[in-house]
C-alpha cells in the first residue's frame, strides 16, 4: 500500500521533530518516518521512557528531547516508527517516490516534498585492531546505556577525541560506571589553534562551561586521563585483551577487556549522496557535507536537509535549523506566503545566532590529530571486505585516482555498509597519497538499496 | 520504575533483556564473544557502532539471515543466532 503526503521527513531526532511539528502546525500534511522504534532519534534515544531523566549530567538534555516530543505529538504530524528508507528517487512531475521497509514488507511513499534529518555518525578512525570483538565506539556503549541502563564494567578504556567522549564518561561514571582510562588523542597544539576563535566562543559560554564541568566530573571520580595519545592499538586474538598507547614517544600497554573509540561526528550524507546532491569539504570539520542554502535547500529539486545531517552543529541548533527548513519547505507547497515565513523564521535566527559562533572553538578543539587519519599499511580500513590501508596506497600507486575506482581495484567499500565506514577514511588515504585535497578525491557512489533487501520484502511493494 | 523484560535466545541460551532494547545488545548481556564472522576472512566479529551504520552486527534472527541485530527491537521468544561466514542464500 502506497502512502502519500506534502512532505516527509526522514529522521526522528531534533531536527526532524521540530521540522515535522512546524510544518504539521501550518497546515502541511507531514508524515515523520524513522527507523528506531521510538522518537528522539540518537541524541534523545529513549527519552520517552522516562528511564533517563534521573541522569544528572543530562538532565537538560533530555528535558529539550522530551519538549519536541510533546511539540510533535501535539503537531498532527503523522509518525512511522520501524522504517528504514532504502530508495529516495528524484523529483518527478512534482512528487518523489521514496522506498522503504518495516523489515519484512517494503512500501513506496509518494511526497511533494521530502526533508532529510538523517543526522550524524561518528567518524570512522581505523586503527589496529578496531575489527576485535571488544573494540566499539562510545556512542555503541551509549545507546547501551540510553536503551538497557548498562554502563561500562571494569577493564574499559576510552580513547579519542570529541564532546561525546566526555558526556558519556561523566554519564558513565554517574550511574555507577567503571572507567579504568581515558586516552585523549587530541594535540596539545589544538587549543592554541582552538584560541584563535576564543572571542566568539565567548558567545556559546554555555557549551564551554558545561564541556569543562564534564571534564572536572570526570577528574573528581579519579579516572586518569592520559593527554596527548599519539596512536591506540588493539590487541588480542580473538578478542581485545590489551590496550597499546604511544605517549611521549614511548609506547605502553595496559590490560583491556573494552575499548570504547571516539573521533568526533560526521554528518551522515549516505541518503543526500545516493541523490547525487551537490557536496563540498568542510576543512574545520573534515568531512564532506551537502550544499545548502539558507534553509536547508539543497542542490536535488524538491529535497531539504536540516540537523547536523548538513554539518555538525549540535542538538540544538539542529532543531533549529529543522524548523527553518520546514518553513521553507511550506512556502514552496504554497501553505504560507513568503512574508510569513520571513516572520516566523526571524525568531529562530536569532536563537540559531547564539549557538554557531562557538563551533568553530569546538571544531579546532576536538579536531582530530592527522597521524590517526594515516593509518599505517596493515591496518584494516574496510571493515566489511577486510581491505587493508596498505592494499589501498598500493591501488593509487597503480594509478587508482578516486573511491569509485578503488571498488574495482580491491572491493574496497562493496561490503553491506556501502562505504558508510571506509568512505571517509578511504578518501583520506588516497589524498594523502596523491597530494591533492579531498575535494578532488571525492567519495564512493552511493546508489540504491541503501539497505541490503531480501526478495520477499521486495514482493511487498506495490506496482 | 519497573522494567519490563522478555525472555529472548541467544544461540539457544535464554536471556532476560529489557524490552526496549534490540537483539545486539541481548547477544551483548548474554555474554556472546563474538556475533559473527567474516565471511571473507573468518575473523571474529561483534556489533561495533550499534546505530544501523556499520553491519558489523549481522546475525540470523528467528531464522532470517543478515539481519541488522541492532536495529531489530527484541520479542518474546526471539531467536538470536551468531552468523557464521556469508549468510546461506534461499
Amino acid at each position: 500500500m502506497s502512502t502519500v503526503c506534502d512532505l516527509l521527513v526522514i529522521g526522528a531526532g531534533p531536527a526532524g521533530m521540530a521540522a515535522a511539528s512546524t510544518a504539521a502546525r501550518l497546515g502541511v500534511s507531514t508524515l515523520l518516518v524513522d527507523e528506531q522504534a521510538a522518537l528522539g532519534g540518537q541524541i534523545y534515544r529513549n527519552v520517552e521512557s522516562h528511564s533517563n531523566d534521573a541522569d544528572g549530567v543530562s538532565a537538560a538534555d533530555w528535558q529539550r528531547g522530551a519538549a519536541l516530543v510533546r511539540e510533535f505529538r501535539a503537531s498532527g504530524a503523522r509518525h512511522r516508527a520501524g522504517t528504514q528508507v532504502w530508495q529516495l528517487d528524484p523529483a518527478q512531475e512534482g512528487a518523489c517516490k521514496i522506498y522503504v521497509t518495516d523489515g519484512t514488507q517494503a512500501d513506496v511513499i509518494r511526497a511533494r516534498r521530502v526533508l532529510l534529518a538523517t543526522g550524524a555518525m561518528e567518524r570512522p578512525v581505523p586503527i589496529p585492531g578496531w575489527t576485535l570483538p571488544g573494540v566499539m565506539t562510545v556512542g555503541a556503549a551509549q545507546i547501551l546505556y540510553k536503551t538497557g541502563k548498562h554502563v561500562p564494567q571494569a577493564g574499559t578504556w576510552i580513547a579519542g577525541s570529541g564532546p561525546l567522549l566526555w558526556l558519556f564518561a561523566a554519564q558513565a561514571l554517574e550511574a555507577g560506571g567503571k572507567i579504568e582510562g581515558i586516552l585523549d588523542t587530541a594535540p596539545r597544539s589544538n587549543f592554541a589553534h582552538a584560541l584563535r576563535h576564543s572571542m566568539a566562543a565567548l558567545r556559546g559560554r554555555a557549551y564551554l562551561e558545561r564541556g569543562l564541568a564534564l571534564q572536572a566530573r570526570v577528574r573528581r571520580a579519579g579516572v586518569p586521563v592520559i593527554k596527548d595519545v599519539a596512536a591506540i592499538e588493539a590487541k588480542g586474538e580473538d578478542r581485545l585483551t590489551t590496550l597499546r598507547f604511544r605517549v611521549g614517544g614511548r609506547w605502553r600497554d595496559v590490560l583491556a577487556s573494552t575499548l570504547l573509540l571516539h573521533h568526533g561526528v560526521v554528518p551522515n550524507v549516505h541518503a543526500t549522496r545516493s541523490l547525487r546532491a551537490q557536496h563540498r569539504w568542510d576543512g574545520p570539520q573534515r568531512c564532506f557535507v551537502p550544499v545548502v542554502d539558507a534553509w536547508g535547500m539543497t542542490s536535488a529539486e524538491a529535497y531539504a536537509v536540516a540537523g547536523d545531517g548538513a554539518g555538525i552543529v549540535g542538538a540544538e541548533a539542529s532543531a533549529l535549523r529543522g524548523r527553518l527548513a520546514a518553513l521553507e519547505s511550506a512556502r514552496r507547497l504554497g501553505v504560507i506566503d513568503e512574508q510569513r515565513r520571513d516572520t516566523e523564521a526571524a525568531p529562530i535566527r536569532g536563537d540559531l545566532a547564539r549557538h554557531m559562533p562557538v563551533r568553530a572553538f569546538l571544531d579546532q578543539l576536538f579536531a582530530p590529530r592527522a597521524s590517526l587519519l594515516a593509518p599505517a599499511d596493515e591496518v584494516l580500513v574496510c571493515r566489511c571486505e577486510s581491505i587493508t590501508a596498505g592494499r589501498i596506497r598500493d591501488a593509487v600507486r597503480l594509478g587508482c585516482a578516486g573511491p569509485n575506482q578503488m571498488k574495482a581495484f580491491t572491493r574496497c567499500g562493496m561490503g553491506p555498509c556501502q562505504a558508510r565506514m571506509c568512505g571517509l577514511a578511504a578518501a583520506e588515504i588516497i589524498a594523502h597519497e596523491r597530494g591533492v585535497g579531498m575535494e578532488e578525491v571525492g567519495v564512493f557512489n552511493v546508489r540504491p538499496p541503501l539497505k541490503p533487501l531480501s526478495l520477499q520484502e521486495l514482493a511487498a511493494l506495490p506496482e | 520504575m519497573t522494567r519490563e523484560t522478555v525472555t529472548v535466545y541467544v544461540d539457544g541460551k535464554p536471556v532476560s533483556v529489557g524490552a526496549g532494547e534490540s537483539a545486539a545488545a541481548a547477544a551483548l548481556h548474554a555474554g556472546l564473544s563474538y556475533t559473527r564472522t567474516s565471511p571473507v576472512t573468518d575473523e571474529k566479529r561483534a556489533p561495533y557502532c550499534m546505530m544501523g551504520v556499520c553491519f558489523e552486527c549481522l546475525m540470523v534472527i528467528d531464522g532470517v539471515p543478515s539481519r541488522q541485530a541492532c536495529m531489530v527491537k527484541v520479542a518474546a521468544g526471539m531467536r538470536i543466532e551468531r552468523q557464521i561466514g556469508a549468510r546461506e542464500l534461499g
